[in-house]
């Protein structure tokens, strides 16, 4: 036995930030125009073009389902089914994810349900080294 | 700026050719296109390739062909490589730099497996953070389209029954057999709506074309077998709110539309056939819109009247479309152009669309672009 504490789990996208008691999701919002991005660094809003550089911006962890699909095959080795979905982010982006707590069937699907974001060990998924891993998740606000 | 004409097209019968090259392929279709133009390879001024998944395959069709010195680029534009190609030998000629170019495009992709290359990071992401797999991409945009309209898994299905049935009159196409609506709709599952029947077919291929100014057609007599080309058109995606988490491809293609519309002086009403860019089955209705082929909302009543059957109003993919010819990827831009050429010169065959004139071919490259050429016999 040892006692070598588990690492701390890192972020599975860089939006999303681990610094605080719980993960929260953090954006840059255009200075000039307010379009908001995912990426950590930007040279130029591509929206506006506007060089006057970006805040970072903590949305809403609310949004609608815009579209999604249910994979049943995917890349060799990917778990299926899972639904893959597009949700426009309240006070935020668009953000792409899985859908869970929901059917697998799609005339059980609100295809424009409420839906909140939520945060979970990446489905056990390590880095090389060992390091598990934070995701965002997309559920049903109905479901509660 | 000249007017520019197709005098010599060709495209190779797509499949699996696991023992040849890109470059053997593509120069296969080279010959044929320079055969169907009577002239040979000293004749080539300057040429465009275009691949994705190989390198300097221009400079090697060559070696295998004849190589004179010429300059060759080599293009990369996703699934609009092969048009994009076409439309730097189009701009090549239409200036008055170059009176006969070629471009070419080619893929060889036997083995790919599912296409669209997982976002890096240090844990796999696909099925994490949904999908970034093709058939799930589409879907999506698929859906997308049936949110707004209400459009059935069926109606979205019967776009491969269409498509399949033309390729049963079309030799060239991999998929040459009918597929009624219930085998498409029980096929394998991909990505919801998107079954095995509604993806297309990773194959070999490659398609060829001569492009010669207005003064080099009537020079060398070539006028009575000549395409005129009245539009040549390119897209990127504006900034819009999804992209690229959700790739648009309606908005490049709306406006590639748009500019080949105005460049041509025509609408959509004067086409009378259009090859479009079925990757997907679920792609196709909303091609229908994207490409003025009708209004709003009104793809679905579109493929349940057979309105782009061949027969229909306006035919859609008479060859097949990619779901029956496959989809070499850098092939395709060009030999939607050659499907169109048969049908103006009326060497179409059982799929002839009857007193063909004026035709539309349309390509979306995810990342994101879109290209349309309008073509009319000359």
């Amino acid at each position: 036995m040892t006692d070598t504490p588990l690492p701390s789990p890192l972020p599975a996208a860089s939006y999303i930030q681990l610094d605080g008691p719980e993960p929260r999701l953090s954006f840059l919002k255009c200075r000039s125009c307010g379009t908001m991005f995912l990426e950590p660094e930007r040279l130029a809003c591509a929206r506006c073009g506007s060089r006057d550089g970006f805040d970072a911006h903590e949305p809403r962890y609310e949004g609608t389902l815009h579209s999604y699909s249910i994979v049943h095959r995917s890349f060799p080795g990917t778990a299926v089914p899972f639904i893959s979905a597009v949700v426009d982010i309240d006070d935020g982006p668009s953000l792409k994810g899985n859908l869970r707590g929901v059917p697998f069937d799609a005339d059980q699907i609100d295809g424009a349900m409420r839906v909140r974001i939520v945060f979970d060990d990446a489905l056990g998924r390590r880095d090389a080294d060992g390091n598990a891993y934070i995701s965002h998740f997309f559920e049903p606000l109905a479901a509660d | 700026m000249n007017d520019v004409y197709i005098t010599g097209i060709e495209m190779i019968a797509f499949g699996r050719y696991p023992h040849r090259t890109p470059a053997s392929l593509g120069a296969e279709a080279v010959l044929g296109a320079l055969d169907d133009a009577g002239i040979t390879v000293h004749d080539i001024q300057t040429a465009y390739c275009g691949c994705v998944f190989q390198t300097m395959v221009g400079q090697k069709i060559f070696q295998q062909i004849g190589q004179t010195g010429i300059p060759i680029a080599n293009v990369s534009n996703a699934c609009a490589t092969g048009a994009t190609a076409v439309r730097e030998a189009w701009m090549a000629v239409r200036t008055g730099d170059y009176d006969i170019a070629l471009a070419v495009g080619v893929e060889q992709m036997t083995g790919m497996g599912m296409l669209g290359a997982a976002r890096q990071s240090a844990i796999p992401i696909e099925g994490l953070m949904g999908s970034t797999s093709m058939p799930a991409t589409f879907a999506e945009a698929g859906r997308e389209y049936a949110a707004k309209y209400g459009t059935s898994f069926a109606q979205f299905a019967k776009v491969s029954v269409k498509n399949h049935h033309h390729a049963t009159m079309n030799p060239k196409a991999v998929l040459r057999k009918e597929t009624p609506l219930e085998m498409v709709m029980e096929a394998e599952m991909i990505a919801y709506p998107n079954t095995k029947l509604m993806c297309s077919i990773n194959v070999d291929g490659a398609a060829a074309v001569v492009l010669m100014s207005g003064k080099k057609v009537r020079e060398l007599g070539l006028m009575d077998r000549a395409i005129r080309i009245r539009a040549s058109a390119l897209a990127s995606d504006p900034w819009q709110q999804r992209n690229p988490q959700m790739p648009d491809i309606n908005t490049a293609t709306q406006l590639a539309a748009a500019r080949a519309y105005e460049m041509a002086g025509i609408d959509a009403k004067d086409l009378d056939l259009v090859e479009l860019h079925d990757c997907f089955a679920t792609a196709e209705l909303l091609h229908y819109e994207n490409l003025q082929l009708c209004g709003a909302g009104e793809a679905n009543d579109m493929i349940d009247s057979g309105a782009t059957a061949l027969g229909g109003r306006i035919p859609v993919n008479v060859s097949g479309g990619l779901l029956s010819k496959g989809h070499p990827i850098g092939a395709t831009g060009v030999a939607n152009l050659y499907e169109l050429s048969l049908h103006l010169r009326g060497d179409a065959g059982a799929r002839q669309v009857e007193g063909a004139r004026m035709g539309l071919a349309h390509v979306v490259g995810l990342g994101t672009c879109s290209a349309v050429h309008i073509l009319e016999k000359a």
